[in-house]
């Protein structure tokens, strides 16, 4: 077992290593709404106009996809979501049966790849909740590749609380909120 | 991907205009100063976008900062102007305090001056004064730098009038970026998208933000200049980027990684270069905030079972536990002064902003509500700024250091939240 995590966290670094460099956002399609500002008159105290500038990113949304045994509601691949108490991320026994399929699945598409999403409730801080989301996909993460998954095919990201399933601020949408989510192309 | 990102960027900040933040005074001081802000000789051919006068803008910030009374002034004929000899005894008896009168000229160059002074009723002395010259642009920009003259002459302490605020606005499935001035106007988008924006964090100087943005699906952070509407990416690694943190100088970020494992604390350049790992331990570290001397990181853990705020040293050493009290401590922010943390602490359920005087211990809860988040000082210190949820919407609040002075800013069919004040002098 420690040898095996070792392995997995060197595959992991391995991983990092190869990440590459950070690139900055191609210029295109923005606008300089920089107004013509005055400057501080000579002589006396000047005022500076504090121009704002910004950039639009809403627009449209990737088109979904699915593919059919992991939508088959009869088929345990329909499963995809962990949930959890709060401020924990440990995973309860009742979801191993559904991350056993999801990691035999993997196993035997060697080609497909899956994105795991952690989220947490909207209480406390919204940082601490995406450490906690990441905890919660990476412990997904870390099950799936013990059960055979490779470590390229599998990505554990943390949403926080940011993208909340149900929106209320009740005990019930909080408990629904507290999950980790298996994701399959096109469906993310 | 790159191609479909370049398609998001499209045009800028356009839709800035529509909704303001509105700011209710909902606490104040018990003692408050009675004022009185004489309307500037003539000061109606001046007016800001929205037909204020300056007194009018000096007279209602002073008001939000909860420190001071404005007066009532009826119609004075002449209208007593800062050339004007003042009749202490006839101040007095309107129960003022203090006492601001100015004029407006305009000049040959199609711009004006403004003048003002400041006098003390009580010791019938004037404090001082100043002369401005601006464009019609200017007139709240130079009202803001009247209130914080009379402010700090009053109370010995910077005023925050013209200094500027961050926050996101959620509008359905948009989210907005936002810089307002700290009376909510001139709100000016600096990024609009259609996933969740966080953690905006002012550079020293007042120039950049940094934030995180979710709009590659997972967290990254970028930081922006004000004026630019360029987005630079700081930190973009397997897992998820967040928490960006500036130092005292401007020359680092501390923020969080999860690209080793679990959160930790990194330091990186503004853009992106000489990254370093800060903390090194198998939980959760995060939330990152350098003391004001730039020798300490304070961060929340939870190293010891449950999430805690504690602080490490810059040149190294243990990591220090500041928080004992309750199961949840998170978001420590350290005072301009550095003598005192406010944080999120979960109290019976009920999660509140939490002011921690660092030298006693002696911590004090500042609010009454339940969903507090991401508390912000004023570059002075005197104001806390929050975000909480009032009847299912998100709002900021501002409250005093002593928990006394109490506003609310809302914005009309969105949630307010992840407000960050800027520094002074911007």
């Amino acid at each position: 077992m420690r040898i095996l995590c070792t392995i997995l966290i060197a595959s992991a670094l391995a991983a990092c290593a190869t990440t590459q460099a950070p690139e900055t956002q191609p210029p295109a399609g923005v606008e300089d709404r920089t107004p013509g500002a005055a400057r501080p008159a000579p002589g006396t105290q000047g005022v500076p106009a504090r121009p704002v500038t910004g950039v639009d990113l809403s627009g449209g949304k990737p088109a979904a996809a699915g593919a059919d045994p992991l939508r088959d509601p009869a088929n345990i691949l329909s499963r995809r979501s962990v949930y959890y108490d709060f401020d924990k991320y440990d995973i309860r026994d009742e979801y191993k049966p559904a991350i056993e399929a999801h990691a035999k699945y993997l196993r035997e598409h060697s080609s497909i790849k899956m994105l795991i999403q952690g989220n947490t409730d909207e209480r406390g801080s919204r940082e601490y909740n995406i450490a906690l989301g990441q905890r919660r996909s990476e412990g997904v993460k870390r099950m799936l590749l013990l059960l055979g998954a490779r470590e390229e095919q599998v990505e554990a990201v943390s949403l926080g609380e940011e993208k909340p399933k149900e929106t209320g601020h009740t005990e019930e949408a909080w408990t629904r909120n507290r999950r980790s989510d298996m994701l399959y192309p096109g469906e993310y | 991907m790159r191609n479909l990102l370049a398609a998001f960027l499209v045009l800028g900040a356009a839709c800035s205009a529509h909704a303001q933040l509105s700011i209710e005074i909902t606490g104040a001081g018990a003692q408050r100063i009675p004022v009185a802000v004489a309307p500037l000789a003539g000061e109606g051919a001046l007016l800001d976008g929205s037909n204020a006068t300056i007194s009018a803008i000096v007279r209602a910030d002073l008001e939000r900062s909860g420190l001071f009374r404005g007066l009532e002034i009826p119609r004075l004929v002449p209208q007593p102007s800062e050339a004007s000899s003042v009749n202490y005894a006839e101040w007095r008896s309107r129960l003022a305090d203090a006492l601001v009168l100015g004029s407006v000229a305009a000049r040959p160059d199609g711009r004006f001056e403004v003048r003002f002074r400041l006098y003390d009723v009580l010791k019938q002395s004037a404090l001082g004064g100043v002369a401005y010259t601006l464009t019609r642009d200017q007139v709240r920009a130079t009202a803001h730098r009247i209130s914080d003259y009379v402010y700090e002459k009053l109370t010995g302490e910077k005023g925050v009038f013209s200094t500027r605020i961050a926050y996101v606005v959620k509008r359905g499935e948009r989210y907005e970026l936002q810089v307002a001035d700290a009376d909510g106007a001139n709100e000016q988008a600096m990024l609009v998208s259609g996933e969740p924006i966080i953690s905006p964090a002012w550079s020293p100087d007042g120039r950049r933000l940094a934030y995180v943005s979710f709009q590659n699906k997972k967290p990254i952070v970028y930081v922006q200049d004000i004026e630019v509407p360029k987005q630079q990416i700081v930190a973009n690694f397997k897992g998820s980027n967040s928490a960006p943190a500036w130092s005292p100088d401007g020359k680092r970020l501390a923020l969080a990684l999860t690209r080793d494992g679990t959160s930790q604390i990194y330091l990186v350049n503004p853009d992106g270069s000489n990254l370093q790992r800060f903390t090194r331990t198998s939980g959760i570290d995060t939330e990152p905030f350098f003391s004001p001397d730039g020798e300490w990181i304070y961060f929340t853990s939870d190293r010891g079972g449950s999430p805690q705020i504690y602080r490490m040293a810059l040149r190294g050493g243990d990591a220090q536990r500041v928080t004992f009290e309750g199961g949840y401590n998170v978001s420590p922010r350290v005072s301009p002064d550095g003598k005192s943390l406010a944080y999120i602490a979960r109290n019976s359920g009920r999660f509140q902003v939490t002011l921690l005087e660092l030298a006693t211990r002696q911590a004090q809860v500042l609010t009454d509500s339940d969903l507090d988040e991401s508390p912000s000082f004023a570059p002075n210190g005197r104001q806390i700024l929050l975000a909480t949820i009032v009847a299912g919407r998100g709002v900021l609040t501002a409250v005093s250091a002593d928990g006394r002075v109490k506003q609310r800013l809302t914005v009309a069919a969105g949630d307010v939240r992840e407000p960050a004040w800027g520094p002074l002098n911007q």
